[in-house]
Parts: C-alpha cells; sequence; structure tokens
C-alpha cells in the first residue's frame, strides 16, 4: 500500500522533528497551501518582566519559522529553505497573549525566494511585528531544471 | 538627588557586576541559555552555547537562526546600556539579520554588538555571530532601538 503525503502533512511532520519549534511550542494550522502560525503564551516568552511583553526575539523566530513553513507549502523542495537574511519591523508591544502569523510568498524564484510575515495578537489589523526575508531553496528533484 | 544609574561609568560597572545575571531575568533570553561575557563603553560582547533543544534543522542539528536573532537583539540592547550618557529603556524599532555561513552543529556562538550612533530618540547598533572571530562571521545584524522616555521607578527585572 502507498500513501502520497500531502505538502501539509509533509510540514506537519517536518515541524514536529524541528527542536525550536517544540521549545517555542507554536503549531502550523495548514489549510490546503495556506497555513497561520499560532504561538500559544507562555512566560518563558517573556523579554521584560516589567511590561510582560514577549520578548522580539521569540517574535522574530516565530516569524521566521512562519515564513519558511509557507514556503515549505508552496515550493516544491524537500530540504527546508535556508534563511538568507531577514528584516524584523517590531510595530507594537507583544503582550502577554496567544501570537499569530501569516506569511505570503512574494517572489518564488527557481533558487531563492522573498516572503512577507506579518504577526498580530487580538486585532488583525494591529499587528505585532512585520518580517520580510529571503530564502535559499534547497535543491530537489531532477524536474527543478525544466519548470 | 541623582540616580547614580545616569552615570555611564558606575552603569556599566554595576552591569559588568550583574554580567552573569543579566540574561536570568528575561525568560527568553534564559531559554536561550546563553550569557553576556564583557561589557566596555558602547559595546559588549556574549557567548550562546549549544543545546539540542535550539536546533532548527533536525538533519544538520544547527541552532535555529532565530536564537541568533534573539542573541544579537539582546546584545543590541545592553551595548546600548553601556552607552546612553543617561539610564534608558530602549526598545527594538527593527533588526536586520545576514546569514553569511550557517554555524557548525555542536559548538557555542560568539557575538558581540555595539552602539554606534545616538541621536535624542533613537540608537543604532550593529552586531556580529561567529565562532572563531569577526574574520569569519555567521552572521551579522544592523538594528534601531527607540530610547523611551525616562520612567521614575524601576524594579527588579527591568532590563538595561
Amino acid at each position: 500500500m502507498s500513501e502520497i503525503l500531502s505538502r501539509g502533512d509533509q510540514l506537519e511532520g517536518f515541524l514536529a522533528q524541528v527542536p525550536i519549534v517544540q521549545t517555542l511550542g507554536m503549531r502550523c494550522d495548514i489549510k490546503g497551501d495556506d497555513m497561520v502560525g499560532v504561538l500559544p503564551f507562555q512566560n518563558k516568552l517573556i523579554g521584560n518582566f516589567t511590561i510582560k511583553a514577549l520578548h522580539g526575539g521569540a517574535i522574530g523566530t516565530f516569524l521566521e519559522m512562519t515564513a519558511m513553513a509557507q514556503l515549505f507549502l508552496v515550493a516544491d523542495v524537500e530540504r527546508p529553505p535556508r534563511t538568507i537574511n531577514i528584516t524584523v519591523d517590531y510595530l507594537r508591544q507583544g503582550h502577554a497573549q496567544d501570537l499569530y502569523a501569516r506569511a505570503t510568498v512574494v517572489k518564488l524564484g527557481r533558487r531563492m525566494a522573498s516572503v512577507r510575515a506579518e504577526a498580530w495578537q487580538s486585532q488583525r489589523d494591529k499587528p505585532v511585528a512585520a518580517l520580510l526575508g529571503h530564502f535559499l531553496l534547497a535543491e530537489s528533484g531532477s524536474a527543478r531544471e525544466e519548470s | 538627588m541623582s540616580n547614580p544609574m545616569n552615570d555611564l561609568d558606575a552603569r556599566i560597572e554595576f552591569m559588568r557586576k550583574n554580567m552573569a545575571d543579566m540574561m536570568k531575568v528575561t525568560p527568553w533570553a534564559n531559554e536561550m541559555g546563553f550569557q553576556v561575557t564583557r561589557i566596555e563603553k558602547g559595546h559588549v560582547w556574549g557567548v550562546q552555547p549549544f543545546h539540542e533543544h535550539l536546533v532548527g534543522d533536525p538533519e544538520t542539528r544547527v541552532i535555529h537562526g532565530g536564537v541568533i536573532t534573539t542573541l544579537l537583539d539582546n546584545l543590541c540592547g545592553a551595548a546600548c546600556g553601556a552607552t546612553l550618557k543617561e539610564f534608558r529603556f530602549v526598545a527594538t524599532l527593527d533588526l536586520r539579520i545576514d546569514y553569511m555561513r550557517p554555524a557548525e552543529s555542536g559548538r557555542d556562538i560568539l557575538a558581540e554588538a555595539e552602539c554606534y550612533h545616538v541621536t535624542k530618540s533613537v540608537a543604532f547598533c550593529r552586531a556580529w555571530a561567529y565562532h572563531e572571530s569577526r574574520e569569519k562571521v555567521i552572521a551579522t545584524a544592523q538594528g534601531a532601538f527607540a530610547i523611551n522616555k525616562p520612567r521614575t521607578t524601576y524594579k527588579k527585572g527591568d532590563q538595561m
């Protein structure tokens, strides 16, 4: 019996093996080729106790992981993409609440991709942070050159 | 009465004394397990030990880029604390990280950050992460930090 895993199943299988994903406690709600990253609030994600704000590094890691996951969903690659660079724009304080993120692959080239991601909390139109990232796509099947 | 934290030299001395505990009061930094190792005026150094729970690629066992984001963000914040004439909290406006080469699995990552320009409301920083020296960097960072207006009270757990 052969079973062909959907791209979403492959992504979930991959994320389950990534230690930093478990450390963050994040998950991806996958719907076909679209997904929302979810980062449930935990005390360990805090960067400043006085104002109970999420750490910028935790927000950045979550955004980068969400961007990589979305890219993995839409690109024909076997290996996770490698980050070339990221710019994180910190727009608002991240409160002690769950954080969500959605990423858009703006340009999918043969070797590189440009991805934007945005994180929000209680209000979708009040983003907490935004990311712009460039990723290197790992070589995949032989059909790649013809595409 | 003036606040002794508003004297830069005294503050740097205070930061040096509390270096080992500086990141312990920041939960996410504590989860990463990195430490500040040296502080000079406008410049700080740190180390991020390799930990399995920080791995971002199950095949290569390399630490996730986000860990470097956290490390360099925090060191930049500390560099601001070792630069500003008066004691102020800073907040990251933006941070750009360029990955030059992958980190090696199982090895500590060394890093340093400098605050190279300060205006009335913004501090500009750059930072480097490497295994041996800045000649062979893993990643570089560039960030702008908003300088907050003075607060009158300080509590345990406040970041500098």
